[in-house]
């Protein structure tokens, strides 16, 4: 057990790539952190320098109050899981378990003992003396695991372990990776470029992207309070909407229409000009079927006509996609999140707008219709530095967006202005 | 794509030509060695009178027996340690990135490529002023050298094969380099490890230049070189049916050995061709 202090550390590669700049995070013992970012962004680069796989060009990494820079990977006592698991194929699954105690030459009927524990821990029992090539993925997995629990180490680091797995599973090990966590209280970083397994998994999140840290924040806060355009576009399925906007005297002017700019929006926008030109970021569940908002709650937001191209129905909620003029929105970040997506650079996508409304929505494909927005969960960046002017945007009723319940969509019932400009350090204490 | 029957019995006719021109001499030198002294020059393929004699003759002297015995234990240490070597030389050219290593490559190759016959006058001065003329070691040591680069190129293909990850995640459950070496790559780069050896040790067992050159006596002579050494029952005979069967006796374990392992040639030969 031990807590992991990342100072400056920076990793520059021989070629002169630099891969991490200058990160600092703090994981308290016990913590389960995860570092999550696109493909390239450095977050495996910086779990294999907290291993020791790679050395760190400058900063200072302490495991448990030590430097450990200098520390060979097996003095750190760490353990990792690999994307590929690194199972030893020439080795039994017991073998495989027992190979880091029988490297630090523990006595043969403690090694044992220790792996049937872990093996009943992770299922593995009766498949102990089989070889890795004949188990399937998942008890691959689990062995991978189970070679990581059962040296007791100080840290556990995950790189990518889930990622091999079919979709089914993936969320399945995804809860026992959590509970595995929890029981063992065991210090955790784990790495991954899916921000749905990041934000179900970790007590806090650390978003990458171009080896810089971006935020560092409990998953709801990510969600609610992302500090740039790049942590709103990248956290969040389906992601953001963003559209251009100009800021006028008591308005924001955007394609869908004017949004009075009143309580925490007024707040949060006062110190800036009149005029400039902004990003309005939107989240999909912050649509609603104008026809279904009640009453009392009409004032919160604003309708606008809009003609539906396609709804998806999920059944606990659907989504609807509709195309508006809203001003194409290009940004580095914005360019980069979408090829992560796979998307084309600069795609057409950019003018679709992606709406989850309430399942009882009777809106249907190719209707001209009218939506609802609610405008407090609006948020406003500064196009040339991406930075969210609007953090201190109440969170919504919203749920967590990995569990969505029936009434997810529905807009809220809380009175406005609630949450306060709660500042998101980046290295915060977790939330326990 | 269909072969048609023309094309079947082409390619049947071409293999059938191919297979008998590699097994006339062959086949004649099994037939020379059971033939009797009398009988090696009658125009016959096949012996008219069967004979053990040949057999039996080079197998109660010693002009034969130690040759044998030396080609195995040369063969034998010169693939022991050319293996050792080339594994350890080949897990740095496939894995470690350091100054040099192209040039290492560049010149292992080099040697491979030296025409053996222009070493052979100068190996002979050097080793008889060492003292190594007429040894085993005096075969030893040339033969791990050419083995070597031999060694080297089909081994780093195996070791490039083998997933890194599998060496971060021995480092990472407390190995030391070597240990990880030992335990983790080694074990996993044993076929090739077999394949060289068995390659390595084709070529001592063949190996006749250096044989004839650095050795004088049965004391370090191997098997091929020890056949020119035969003589007949005169000055003018010559011990054709003796040289056959000892022939015969030194195909045979190449023939088992090319047999059983086929396929583990062919793949050390061919792999890093288009992997790696």
């Amino acid at each position: 057990m031990a807590e992991i202090i990342l100072e400056h550390v920076t990793k520059r590669f021989p070629d002169g790539a630099l891969a991490v700049d200058d990160f600092n995070l703090d994981i308290a013992d016990g913590e389960f952190v995860i570092l999550v970012g696109p493909s390239g962004c450095g977050k495996s680069t910086t779990l294999n320098m907290i291993a020791g796989l790679e050395d760190i060009s400058s900063g200072e990494l302490r495991i448990g109050g030590q430097v450990v820079n200098q520390k060979s990977p097996k003095d750190r006592d760490i353990a990792m899981v690999f994307q590929s698991y690194a199972l030893y194929p020439h080795m039994t699954v017991r073998e495989n378990m027992g190979f880091a105690l029988k490297l630090a030459k523990t006595p043969r009927d403690v090694i044992n003992q220790k792996v049937e524990e872990a093996a009943r821990i992770l299922d593995l029992t009766q498949h102990l003396d089989r070889k890795p090539a004949n188990l399937s993925g998942g008890q691959r997995q689990r062995v991978a695991m189970g070679r990581a629990i059962v040296r007791d180490p100080a840290a556990f680091l995950m790189d990518e372990p889930l990622s091999n797995l079919d979709a089914k599973l993936r969320v399945q090990t995804r809860t026992e990776v959590s509970r595995l966590q929890k029981r063992l209280g065991t210090t955790m970083v784990y790495v991954t470029h899916d921000q749905v397994e990041a934000l179900t998994l970790g007590d806090r999140v650390a978003v990458m992207r171009s080896g810089l840290l971006q935020q560092v924040a409990s998953p709801q806060e990510l969600y609610d309070r992302p500090v740039n355009l790049f942590v709103a576009g990248f956290i969040g399925s389906p992601s953001m909407n963003f559209m251009s906007g100009a800021l006028e005297e008591g308005k924001l002017r955007t394609g869908l229409g004017d949004i009075p700019i009143a309580g925490q929006l007024q707040r949060d926008l006062a110190g800036s000009k009149v005029g400039r030109d902004v990003i309005v970021g939107i989240r999909p569940e912050n649509f609603e079927d104008g026809a279904l908002v009640p009453a009392e709650h009409r004032h919160n937001g604003i309708t606008f006509p809009a003609s539906i191209d396609v709804v998806e129905s999920l059944g606990s909620e659907k989504f609807v996609y509709f195309s508006k003029e809203l001003g194409t929105v290009e940004t580095a970040e914005l360019a980069e999140l979408a090829r992560d997506a796979g998307r084309a650079e600069g795609g057409a996508t950019e003018e679709t707008v992606v709406a989850r409304l309430d399942p009882a929505t009777t809106i249907t494909e190719g209707q001209d219709t009218e939506l609802w927005v609610d405008v407090r969960a609006v948020h406003v960046f500064d196009p040339e530095t991406g930075r969210n002017l609007t953090r201190g945007t109440d969170s919504r009723a919203t749920a967590a967006p990995a569990a969505p319940p029936a009434s997810a969509a529905a807009p809220a019932a809380g009175p406005d202005d609630s949450a306060a400009g709660q500042d998101t350090g980046s290295t915060a204490t977790p939330p326990r | 794509m269909a072969t048609t029957t023309p094309q079947k019995v082409g390619w049947s006719v071409a293999n059938i030509v191919v297979i008998v021109l590699v097994l006339i001499p062959l086949v004649w030198i099994i037939s020379l060695s059971f033939k009797t002294t009398g009988s090696i020059t009658d125009p016959s393929y096949f012996p008219t009178h069967w004979t053990w004699s040949n057999y039996s003759g080079i197998l109660t002297t010693s002009t034969f027996l130690r040759p044998l015995l030396n080609s195995i234990g040369i063969g034998a240490i010169a693939t022991f340690i050319a293996v050792v070597l080339a594994s350890m030389a080949a897990y740095a050219v496939a894995r470690l990135r350091f100054p040099g290593k192209s040039v290492l490559i560049g010149v292992s190759l080099l040697i491979a490529m030296f025409p053996a016959i222009a070493l052979a006058t100068p190996l002979f001065n050097i080793e008889r002023i060492l003292g190594l003329f007429n040894t085993w070691p005096g075969l030893i040591i040339p033969y791990v050298a050419t083995g070597l680069p031999l060694g080297i190129y089909t081994l780093s293909a195996f070791f490039r094969e083998i997933p890194w990850e599998l060496e971060k995640a021995a480092k990472v459950d407390g190995a030391t380099p070597f240990q990880a070496f030992v335990r983790v790559i080694a074990p996993l780069a044993a076929p090739g490890m077999v394949t060289t050896a068995i390659l390595v040790f084709l070529f001592c067992w063949n190996e006749f230049l250096l044989a004839i050159t650095l050795t004088a006596t049965t004391a370090s002579r191997t098997a091929p070189a020890a056949l020119s050494f035969f003589t007949g029952s005169s000055q003018f005979a010559v011990p054709t049916g003796s040289i056959s069967a000892a022939a015969v006796v030194i195909t045979i374990p190449i023939i088992i050995f090319v047999l059983f392992f086929q396929r583990r040639i062919v793949a050390g030969l061919t792999s890093g061709a288009v992997k790696g």
